[in-house]
């Protein structure tokens, strides 16, 4: 049975949110940290607090890099006991994850590459005069705690307020993992809903197991891990490369369609492989329903290296059930509107992956679909969008009678920032405010 | 009068100058550093070792445990039977040969699994071992000093067994280099198929 009531909202359910803020935080002391925390436990939603159709404005999450547990005066021996990437933090292993080039952490902002990031506060509201009221709030809070600061911060609106998409107009959220014991089913077409333990801490995952926990349980017990990424979207670019290898509007389209997967509509290839279908795209029912072994194998709709086929590979993939990852996030920076030309403003996505295991989910689909060239026995390929690009990689686009390459792609998204964090359960919360002294287990003593 | 177009000589295909990799028709060697590998490169378990001529593999060597030979040696049915039972078990781990070998040299009985593959050991390290589990062939290394009394929910802790137990090679060579299975297994079914088709035309 999961702990509704114990696991931060976050990665249970969709807020109806349209804008959200992200601050970065650094502790100077534990005892500024915790104080901190102690007066935002109450306001973080759980499972059972918030819902989809929750009727609150705003909504509170709150997690902590390993640097920032020990900030907040976690002992060494409980400190050893998470996992070794989750203890490197993400800038440590940028190789591993392709921030390589220029998605390399020397060029990130927003300080997401220090040591001294302890934790983020991500606030999701309603609308932007919430955030900002919300914004003004916790900067008020702030000024009376000695020792605890907002290294950066970066705020988010939806681009597109009516439906969810991104800057590049790809309609987004049309998949995501269903969880066993949440209720909810599976979209036709999805695997069956997967074990808790896939994705909080304390549950039998798919393996039937239930992995190690970190120390103390009463800190890791209903928690989960989240990979923050800002991907920076390079729209000017982007829009050019479609009039470069399309005549006309049907043809860029078709072109932007074959990189993703889905025409921009959100409606998949292997279904609609010619012509785009905008309503199909937006069906739950059906956006999902196929496969690629047995409906696509060659990718003469879907091309191998496209990004939903890479980042999902359905029927032809090994153990899914084993790399399933949970998105959350939104956009920022302002839309760039159609025929204005590139004006350097940065806009991307800034984006959570959530999981149980950091290097077996959100590091194995970076590292593996997304940035190996070999991936599938394509030749010299990575993932479009969230590979790392550097004008050296194709694109492969199956058609009969001859396939069409696409030498040199040019990166279209650039890693602005990224970090590893643990999302505790509310216990996990309240004992990280006490130092231990509502569990009863002491924290060593921190000047 | 009509004229009549004569269609051009057909173009002779240029000389491609074949990659050193992509070209199966001769064998090739290759020696390696005692690292292992020529280029340090992380992968998310540790360093990256390279393909070579005879693609990808490892050398795992590790001490048995008093008194278990017997129980090693009866595995070799039981995996013998798994993939009679499910001959595409270990299809997933893009195998070429596997093999499994006891010996003792003076140091007491020791194990060495050795195998070669067409996939980066670390990329797909979790599946395989998801799959070692499933298949039994995992039970084997239950017999050796130091693997981790956890094995079942403690992934890394396997994987840091078979990488710390690793022993790379020096030098490799292949007959026909860097081929993988998945296109031995394609050049033999287009071999079958135009047998298939001489025979139909007869």
């Amino acid at each position: 049975m999961l702990e509704f009531e114990d696991i931060q909202h976050f990665l249970l359910a969709r807020t109806p949110a349209l804008a959200a803020r992200y601050e970065f935080l650094t502790f100077r002391k534990p005892a500024s940290g915790r104080a901190w925390l102690s007066g935002l436990v109450d306001k973080v939603g759980t499972g059972k607090s918030v819902g989809s159709t929750s009727p609150d404005s705003r909504w509170v999450t709150l997690a902590f890099t390993w640097n920032g547990l020990q900030a907040l005066g976690l002992d060494e021996a409980s400190l050893a006991t998470f996992p070794e990437e989750f203890r490197q933090g993400m800038a440590a292993r940028a190789e591993i994850v392709g921030a390589t080039g220029a998605n390399h952490p020397d060029y990130w902002s927003g300080e997401l590459a220090s040591p001294a990031l302890h934790a983020i506060a991500i606030l999701f509201a309603r609308d932007v005069s919430e955030r900002e009221r919300c914004k003004e709030e916790h900067s008020q809070y702030l000024s009376q705690i000695d020792g605890v600061e907002v290294l950066s911060d970066l705020d988010l609106e939806a681009a597109y307020p009516g439906e969810p998409r991104e800057h590049f107009g790809y309609r987004d959220r049309l998949t995501h993992p269903v969880i066993e014991g949440t209720g909810e089913e599976s979209q036709p077409g999805s695997l069956p809903p997967f074990k808790a333990g896939e994705f909080f801490l304390g549950y039998p995952d798919e393996s039937g197991l239930q992995p190690q926990l970190p120390q103390p349980e009463t800190l890791s017990r209903n928690g989960s891990y989240l990979a923050y990424l800002r991907l920076q979207e390079h729209v000017g670019a982007f829009r050019d490369f479609l009039r470069e290898h399309g005549q006309t509007r049907e043809e860029q389209e078709l072109v932007a369609a074959k990189l993703m997967g889905r025409w921009r509509s959100g409606a998949p290839l292997v279904l609609a492989p010619q012509k785009d279908d905008p309503a199909l795209g937006v069906d739950m029912q059906r956006t999902n329903d196929f496969d690629y072994g047995k409906m696509d194998p060659y990718g003469y709709g879907c091309p191998v290296g496209s990004h939903i086929r890479r980042m999902n590979p359905r029927d032809t993939g090994e153990s899914m059930n084993r790399h399933q990852m949970i998105r959350r996030g939104g956009t920022y920076g302002p839309v760039l509107p159609e025929g204005a030309p590139e004006d350097g403003v940065e806009r991307g996505i800034a984006a959570f992956i959530g999981c149980a295991s950091l290097v077996r989910q959100f590091e194995f689909a970076m590292n593996v679909w997304a940035n190996d060239p070999h991936f599938k026995d394509l030749g010299n390929e990575r993932d479009p969008f969230v590979g790392t690009q550097d004008g050296t990689f194709d694109m492969t686009i199956p058609k009969r009678p001859v396939r069409k390459r696409i030498k040199g792609l040019p990166a279209f998204t650039t890693i602005r920032g990224g970090a590893y964090f643990f999302l505790p359960g509310i216990r996990g919360l309240r004992f990280l405010a006490t130092g231990g002294a509502a569990t009863g287990v002491r924290l060593k003593k921190v000047s | 009068m009509a004229t009549h177009v004569f269609p051009k000589e057909p173009q002779k295909p240029k000389a491609v100058e074949r990659q050193k990799e992509a070209d199966w028709t001769k064998p090739q060697a290759m020696a390696i550093p005692k690292e292992g590998y020529f280029k340090a490169e992380r992968g998310r378990y540790g360093p990256i070792f390279p393909r070579t001529p005879a693609c990808y593999g490892f050398s795992v060597i590790g001490k048995v445990k008093p008194g278990r030979e017997q129980a090693m040696r009866d595995y070799g049915k039981s995996v013998e039977e798994a993939v009679k039972a499910d001959p595409f078990v270990l299809g997933p781990l893009k195998l070429h040969y596997l093999r499994w070998i006891l010996f003792d040299v003076g140091s007491g009985l020791h194990f060495m699994y050795q195998g070669i593959f067409d996939t980066d050991f670390d990329k797909y390290v979790e599946d395989a071992i998801g799959l070692f589990n499933q298949t039994g062939i995992t039970t084997v290394f239950t017999n050796l000093e130091g693997w981790p009394e956890d094995w079942r929910t403690n992934v890394p802790a396997v994987i840091k067994f078979f990488r710390e137990h690793q022993c790379p090679s020096f030098l490799e060579y292949g007959e026909y280099p860097y081929v993988s299975a998945d296109e031995v297994r394609k050049a033999l079914r287009l071999k079958d198929a135009f047998s298939e088709m001489l025979d139909q035309m007869q």
